[in-house]
């Protein structure tokens, strides 16, 4: 089995279980769902370099070749945002959960739905 | 040629918003001060820009002086000056407008103002594909925070389906970003441009995923049917400035489908020439008439207004689509315009809704009704396309492309069709505004409406006005613009072999 038929499925698996997740009603389903999105985006980045095995991402006399260096600094630049997004949401997400007292997605907000959690004032300050 | 101005749009924002952060973080005066000079200044490097990108001649900027396809390069032609002009008059607008009210309700506004302007500035000028995703990120950023400004249950749940949807548009821009680099090898818009003619039979399947993948991902920002069910939600819940603000972000989506459907995937592209083409102007169609439906079912003022912005984008996606020089004249001159009248509308409607924790049709009309009332019907003439403000000679320049351009069996109807039913839309919520008032029994005490955003409706009713007077001149500048964009092999000159170009244009 090639390295290219592993990484795609790896990659096409990735992408399946976030969008199942992200249409899920229930915020932290959705998150995992959006990280695991984002894991898929950059091994999908890494191997537009092309796949090659022990090779430098600079050119030199020595070594046989050399892989592209450029998706490397995409996938880095990727990574950062993604990861600076994903806590935004997470963050968010908790703070919606306090303050509606429940962590579905939807837009109605109904506060006498689940009336064993607290005030929502005293929850939050 | 190069040219270090270009720097200035996306400098100044930066170090402000840092400066705001860091140092002013307690003095909320001392930020309105800084924040409103920095706008000010960044309307004026816009006008400048503006002047300087009027002789027809695109400049760049290299960024570490990295040549061209291997650093990143900041361009500035005529299409770029427009949208910077535009988002510097719009940020000016409402910045004072948020000064009183809004800049109150939460931490650090003007600091997530500026970076917004930090993140729209750097798409217009960007010239690589890489670096336009990283200044879409920048503004979304940016946005999250001042969408949920002010805070509030509604606005977090709405502020939680509007960041999802944009992390999943980041993921597909960043999928569309890996599948043109692996089969072109470049990143740099101009480079793209020469590079995409030369793609191998093989690979032109994935290229062709990647640009249309890109385009999915311009149509979440410019509200595109069937990605702009996250628009009214997000728009409606969130602070008037903020709203006001959001105005340029869908018109940031359309400037990203002109530039790289008519630079990268344009005419020279060989097997892959105008690919998004068959798709803009009848989803641009659809925009329209879904929009128009909203305007028609809305149940409150902010709905409205929302449903209209759509409606507003399927008419400036439709100018896109027509691809013709005055088709693409008549949709810039209509982003402009709609763009200032969809500010003054939140801004408006801001100051006419009474700031509650769900949304709904309440509410306590400010004295003067008159005068309220007045800028009302105003925006509404505006926004619906009567005569005499210019949203009547955009509706009416569209027209005419779409009459040259042999699409008129599908465009005409639509346009006039729809402008019919805004009307009538904009009409209903006029008349169940003003006229059925709450009962004298429940009649508040009279509320005067902070004056400053007052001041900014009635100035953007100004700029609105001034566009159609000056409509002539401006449209020499659109059809300039139009044209320059339409014939992008100066732009690729410029960027990729500069001294060249500069030994060409010099004598």
């Amino acid at each position: 089995m090639s390295m290219e038929f592993l990484m795609a499925t790896g990659i096409g698996a990735l992408t399946a279980v976030g969008l199942y997740l992200i249409l899920l009603r229930r915020t932290f389903p959705v998150v995992i769902g959006l990280s695991f999105l984002s894991y898929a985006v950059n091994v999908f980045l890494f191997t537009m370099g092309r796949l090659a095995i022990d090779r430098p991402p600079i050119i030199g006399s020595t070594s046989a070749g050399y892989t592209d260096p450029l998706p490397q600094a995409l996938v880095l630049t990727a990574i950062v945002i993604t990861f600076g997004m994903t806590a935004l949401i997470v963050v968010l997400s908790l703070r919606a959960f306090l303050e509606t007292g429940a962590d579905d997605v939807t837009l109605g907000i109904r506060a006498d739905e689940e009336p064993s959690v607290p005030h929502r004032d005293e929850v939050v300050r | 040629m190069t040219s270090q101005w270009l720097i200035v749009p996306v400098a100044v924002p930066a170090m402000t918003a840092a400066m705001l952060v860091l140092a002013l973080r307690h003095s909320l005066t001392g930020q309105r001060i800084i924040s409103v000079t920095a706008t000010a200044a960044q309307l004026i490097a816009a006008i400048s820009l503006y002047v300087l990108a009027g002789d027809g001649e695109p400049r760049a900027y290299l960024l570490g002086n990295w040549p061209a396809p291997f650093g990143i390069v900041l361009v500035l032609d005529r299409l770029a000056a427009t949208m910077l002009l535009l988002a510097g008059l719009l940020a000016f607008g409402v910045v004072i407008a948020a000064i009183g009210a809004w800049d109150r309700r939460g931490r650090h506004f003007h600091a997530l103002f500026q970076f917004q302007m930090l993140g729209i500035n750097g798409a217009f000028l960007t010239g690589d594909l890489f670096n336009l995703f990283v200044f879409f990120e920048v503004l979304l950023i940016a946005s999250y925070g001042l969408m949920l400004h002010g805070g509030g249950a509604r606005r977090l749940k709405a502020g939680f389906h509007y960041i999802a949807v944009n992390l999943i548009g980041s993921t597909v821009f960043l999928f569309a970003v890996g599948a043109i680099y692996a089969t072109t090898g470049t990143l740099n818009m101009a480079d793209l441009a020469v590079k995409v003619g030369q793609v191998a039979a093989d690979n032109q399947a994935l290229l062709a995923a990647g640009a249309l993948l890109l385009l999915t991902v311009f149509a979440i920002k410019s509200a595109m049917v069937p990605l702009h069910w996250w628009l009214p939600p997000t728009y409606g819940s969130t602070s008037p400035p903020a709203a006001a603000l959001f105005a340029i972000m869908t018109k940031v989506g359309a400037y990203s489908i002109i530039r790289v459907y008519t630079l990268i995937f344009g005419a020279d592209a060989g097997a892959l020439a105008d690919i998004a083409t068959p798709w803009i102007l009848p989803a641009g169609i659809v925009t329209l008439v879904l929009g128009t439906i909203g305007v028609l079912a809305n149940r409150s003022l902010l709905d409205l207004v929302c449903y209209s912005v759509i409606a507003s984008m399927g008419t400036l996606l439709i100018a896109i689509g027509l691809t013709s020089t005055a088709g693409l004249a008549a949709a810039l001159y209509y982003a402009v315009q709609s763009t200032i009248t969809s500010a003054g509308l939140f801004l408006l409607a801001g100051l006419l809704l009474k700031e509650q924790d769900g949304r709904g049709p309440l509410v306590r009309l400010p004295q003067p009704v008159l005068l309220y009332a007045g800028l009302y019907f105003l925006l509404a003439i505006a926004m619906v396309g009567m005569p005499p403000l210019a949203g009547f000679i955009g509706k009416f320049l569209i027209l005419d492309a779409g009459r040259a351009a042999s699409h008129m069996a599908s465009v005409w109807p639509a346009i006039l069709v729809t402008s019919l039913l805004l009307i009538i839309g904009f009409t209903r919520a006029g008349i169940r505004l003003f006229w059925n008032g709450p009962g004298v029994a429940e009649t508040p005490a009279p509320r005067v409406a902070p004056m400053l955003p007052t001041i900014v409706v009635a100035g953007m009713i100004t700029a609105v006005a001034m566009l159609s007077l000056l409509a002539g001149p401006v449209m020499n500048d659109m059809t300039a613009t139009a044209e320059q964009v339409l014939a992008p092999q100066r732009y690729i000159a410029v960027v990729l072999r500069p001294r060249l170009a500069s030994n060409l244009s010099g004598e």
